[in-house]
Formats: structure tokens, sequence, C-alpha cells
């Protein structure tokens, strides 16, 4: 087990998401930047869906009560094994009593505790995931257990990843979504040569951005949205759905993000600049 | 008879949209419904395909690899025209009992006075008509329901809740909907539904579909407490009728 002496800002447990309950509307949730994520399991040699704590802002102190290999992933958030500093992307063994806690964020917003095998809570609809209401809480409390499988005898092919960190990268590549058709040369213009800032209202949920385009007054039917779709509010504000985003809306949808972009955007934090282009 | 035309549109790289026309009706919707029982039996069996279908719309998704739009969009049009009277997935009728008990119908009052009519009537009239579940979204097990009575439109509340309560059975504008959880909402609060519509416990949590419809029916404060002992024990089951295709 894993216990959680102090949970920090937002701290939950992430796997790649939950599917096929779309139609349902229920939201995919998942790691927000499941890229750092997969080469976090990577380096233990775990599933790509093994489950691992999300960690937002302030970090959590932990305590683990039985031995097992870690790697940590994403923002740098001066992360200490007993006191001992710790890198990411690198495999650490982990003994009973030991206690990982963190420090000051230096860059990124959102770091992840990959462990070898993965976190085993229960599954809810196909998924350890971490959304209200499927799972009862939203983010991990003070003295909360998590459980893990005890191991001793692992050999890391790598013990090491050398990342091409994207953390500074601030240009986010963007498909076309169903209602690019509709933005005017103007707006157009706006949207791939100015400069965008991320609100204060940002969360798992969508991040909103500062700047306003023109605004508009199309109206549609209300239709499916994804992880990563940009809508375009009346009033001619910006909203990017993240991972744990309504699956359907009736604002258009102008652009759609790659999967990196949204692994960019999830590294960013309020007042961060980006910008995007079109691929 | 000719089925409706759609048109593909790209959304990313791991999903296509399909629409029909820009219309609110049954015959489109279960154009919709027939194409994705068609798309899943017969033309996308795989496991990484996902289906999201709402009012004249539906989302093909595909969670792992990369779809070719230029490639995908030609197939699309091509199984439509193959589709012939593929059957939908069996709908249903479900029975949903409501206590407008004015402990639950907080706004029932206000409304009776902004529509000049009873609140008896405003009660005879949400149960009288039976409606359509155009899309889920917005919150797990949240229906878009249409075919609300013209005499019962009335304008979302000007402040949004912070809290509704779940089960809280609402009307605003042309819609009318049960919140499946404790949300914000704007929505005027009539009644509340003693069955959960989302269940997150069981294999299939939802189990109403789009292209299922609704009926409502008045049960009294008693009833309805039986029904929640009953629902959580899971010895009640909404009452059900198949819909002929």
């Amino acid at each position: 087990m894993l216990k959680v002496l102090k949970s920090g800002f937002y701290t939950s447990i992430q796997d790649l998401g939950r599917f096929h309950y779309r139609n349902k509307g229920v939201p995919v949730a998942g790691a927000m930047d499941n890229l750092s994520v997969q080469k976090a399991n990577s380096l233990l040699e775990n599933d790509a869906n093994a489950a691992v704590l999300e960690i937002t802002m302030t970090g959590p102190t932990l305590l683990f009560e039985d031995a097992s290999y870690i790697a940590l992933a994403g923002a740098k958030m001066s992360a200490t094994l007993n006191n001992e500093p710790i890198q990411n992307y690198k495999v650490y063994t982990v003994t009973e009593g030991d206690i990982l806690s963190y420090g000051k964020l230096e860059k990124g917003f959102r770091g992840y505790l990959a462990i070898k095998g993965g976190f085993t809570p229960k599954a809810v609809l196909g998924s350890v995931s971490q959304y209200r209401p499927i799972t009862k809480e939203n983010r991990l409390k003070d003295g909360d257990r998590i459980p893990f499988g005890s191991i001793t005898d692992f050999n890391p092919i790598l013990s090491e990843l050398k990342v091409d960190s994207f953390l500074d990268d601030t240009v986010l590549r963007v498909h076309k979504a169903p209602e690019f058709d509709m933005l005017t040369d103007s707006q157009l213009e706006v949207i791939f040569t100015k400069e965008f800032t991320v609100a204060k209202e940002n969360n798992r949920m969508a991040y909103q951005l500062n700047e306003v385009i023109a605004s508009h007054e199309v109206s549609m039917l209300t239709s499916a949205t994804l992880p990563g779709t940009v809508q375009l509010t009346p009033a001619g504000k910006l909203i990017v759905l993240m991972w744990d985003g309504q699956t359907t809306g009736g604002y258009p949808r102008i652009l759609q993000l790659s999967d990196r972009a949204i692994a960019i955007l999830s590294q960013k934090r309020e007042g961060a600049k980006i910008s995007f282009k079109l691929v | 008879m000719k089925s409706p035309s759609i048109h593909t549109k790209p959304f990313g790289v791991h999903a296509v949209l399909i629409e029909w026309p820009n219309e609110v009706n049954e015959t489109i919707l279960n154009t919709i419904l027939q194409f994705e029982a068609f798309l899943k039996s017969d033309c996308l069996p795989e496991a990484d395909w996902e289906y999201v279908p709402a009012y004249n719309s539906m989302l093909v998704i595909n969670k792992k690899s990369h779809i070719d739009y230029d490639d995908f969009s030609p197939k699309i049009h091509s199984w439509y025209r193959e589709m012939g009277d593929k059957k939908l997935q069996q709908r249903y009728l479900w029975h949903l009992p409501v206590s407008y008990d004015l402990e639950f119908g907080i706004d029932l009052e206000e409304i009776s006075g902004t529509l000049q009519m009873e609140v008896a009537k405003v009660i005879a009239l949400h149960t009288s008509h039976t409606y359509t579940v155009y899309g889920i979204g917005f919150l797990p097990g949240f229906m878009y329901l249409g075919g609300l009575p013209k005499e019962l439109e009335v304008p979302r509340k000007a402040t949004p809740r912070l809290q509704v309560k779940k089960g809280a059975v609402g009307i605003a504008g042309k819609q009318t909907g049960v919140y499946p959880q404790e949300s914000p909402g704007g929505w005027n609060i009539i009644g509340n539904c003693s069955f959960p519509i989302f269940d997150e416990t069981k294999k299939e949590p939802c189990f109403v579909s789009v292209g299922d419809q609704i009926k409502f029916y008045e049960v009294s404060r008693a009833e309805y407490d039986l029904h929640k002992i009953e629902a959580e024990v899971g010895i009640y089951q909404p009452e059900k009728i198949k819909i002929d295709a």
C-alpha cells in the first residue's frame, strides 16, 4: 500500500481512461499528460495502461508500506525520497517506510508517480481513473491508502531515460474540427497569429483562454466532443476541453488539438502563453 | 425509402463526424441509429471503435489508430448506401416514476404563476407526453429529451443553482430531463425521479440509450420513498415497453 500522508493540491489516480461509455455521457478521464506517463510506464516495463498518480502543482507526501520500484515523470517538482533529491525518468527502489515528498514546482504543472505493476485500486467501468461520480472521489485525501503489488526482484533493462522534454513548448498543433469552416478570415488571422493566455479557469475538465476573438451567432444542435476539442462560445471565448470534459456540447467545435498538444497544454498553468498552428 | 443524405467532417486524427440534415426529428434519429448498428456489425466490428450519436450527428471514434480521413470518408458514404434496411438495436419506452411533491418540485409554484396554469395541470401536461432521447451527455446519464409540450415552455432560471438534487426533474425552453447526479443546473425543477438513471456499479450503468423514449408518471410521496428503497436493494425496475421500428 501507499499511504497518503498529505494529499497536496490535487493528486489523483489515473490510467489512460475509461472508454466505451461516451455514448452514455461518461467522460474518458485518464492522465492529462499521457505522453509523460507512457515514458515512465515503459521505463518500469509496465502495461501502457498501468495506473499512476497525477500530481498537480503542489505535491503530496507519500509513505510506502511495501517494497517496489518507482519512476517519476512530467513536471519537475523537486521530489525527494527520504530527503534525497530524485530525478524524473529514472528507476528508484523503494522499501517499506520510505517517504516520497515534493518541494517547489520548477517547471510544468502535472507530475506523475509510476510504480512497478501500476497502482491497483478497483476499476469502475473498465478504468481506475478518478472521476466523480463514477468513482466516489475526484482525488486523494489525507490518509488514503492505495494498493500496489510488492516487488523486490525487478531488473530494469534501462534504469534511466533521456527524455526530449516538451515542458517549454508553447505551440499547440491543431487539426480542423467540424465547425472550422464557420471561422471568418479575421477570426482565423487572430487564432493563428496571436498568442493566447491560459485563464484562471483551468482544470481537468477544460482550459479556458483569456483572449477573445470576434463573437458569433452560429447555433447548432448538441453534438459529440473530444478531449482536445476547442469550442468557441458566442462571446468569442475559446474553451479547450480536456480529459474530464463533457462528451457532448452545443458550442461550435473549431479546432482539435493533436495528442501531443493536449499533453503540452496539460503542463500549463494560469498565465502561460500558447499559440495554435494548423497541421 | 431513400435515406436522408449525409456528409462527413474530419475531427482530428482519431474521429470522423457524420452529419445528417440539421433537423430534430425521429426519422433522422432512427436512420442514425440504424447506421450505427450497421457499422458495428458489418463494417467496423473491432473493439477500438466508439460511436456517439446525438440529434443529427454521430461521431465515430478510434481511440488507438489514426484515421486517414481521405480514405475513410468515401468508405462511410459507400457503407451508408449499402446499409439497406438494417434493423436498429431494440428501442424501449421507459415509464419513470416522478414525485411532483412540492418538497421536490421547488419551482412548481413559480412556474404555475408564470404560465398562469394550475400546478396540477403542469403535472398533467408533463406526464401526458412521450419524450424521445436525442442524446446523452453533459453529465453521465444526462438525457437530452425532445417533445416537451409548447404550453410548458419556460425560460431557464436567470441564475443557475449551484446544487440541484440527484434525480431532479427539470424543464427549460423546449427541453425536459432528469439530473442523474447532484450538479449545478439552471433548469426549473418540478419533481424528482425515484429511480436512478445512472448507476456506475452496474455493467451497463445507464439503462437508457439514445433513441429510447421516456414517459413520466406521477407517484405519491409514499410510493416515491418505497421505490427508493426497492431500487436500492435492486427489486424495483422501471416498466419498459418495446418500441417497434
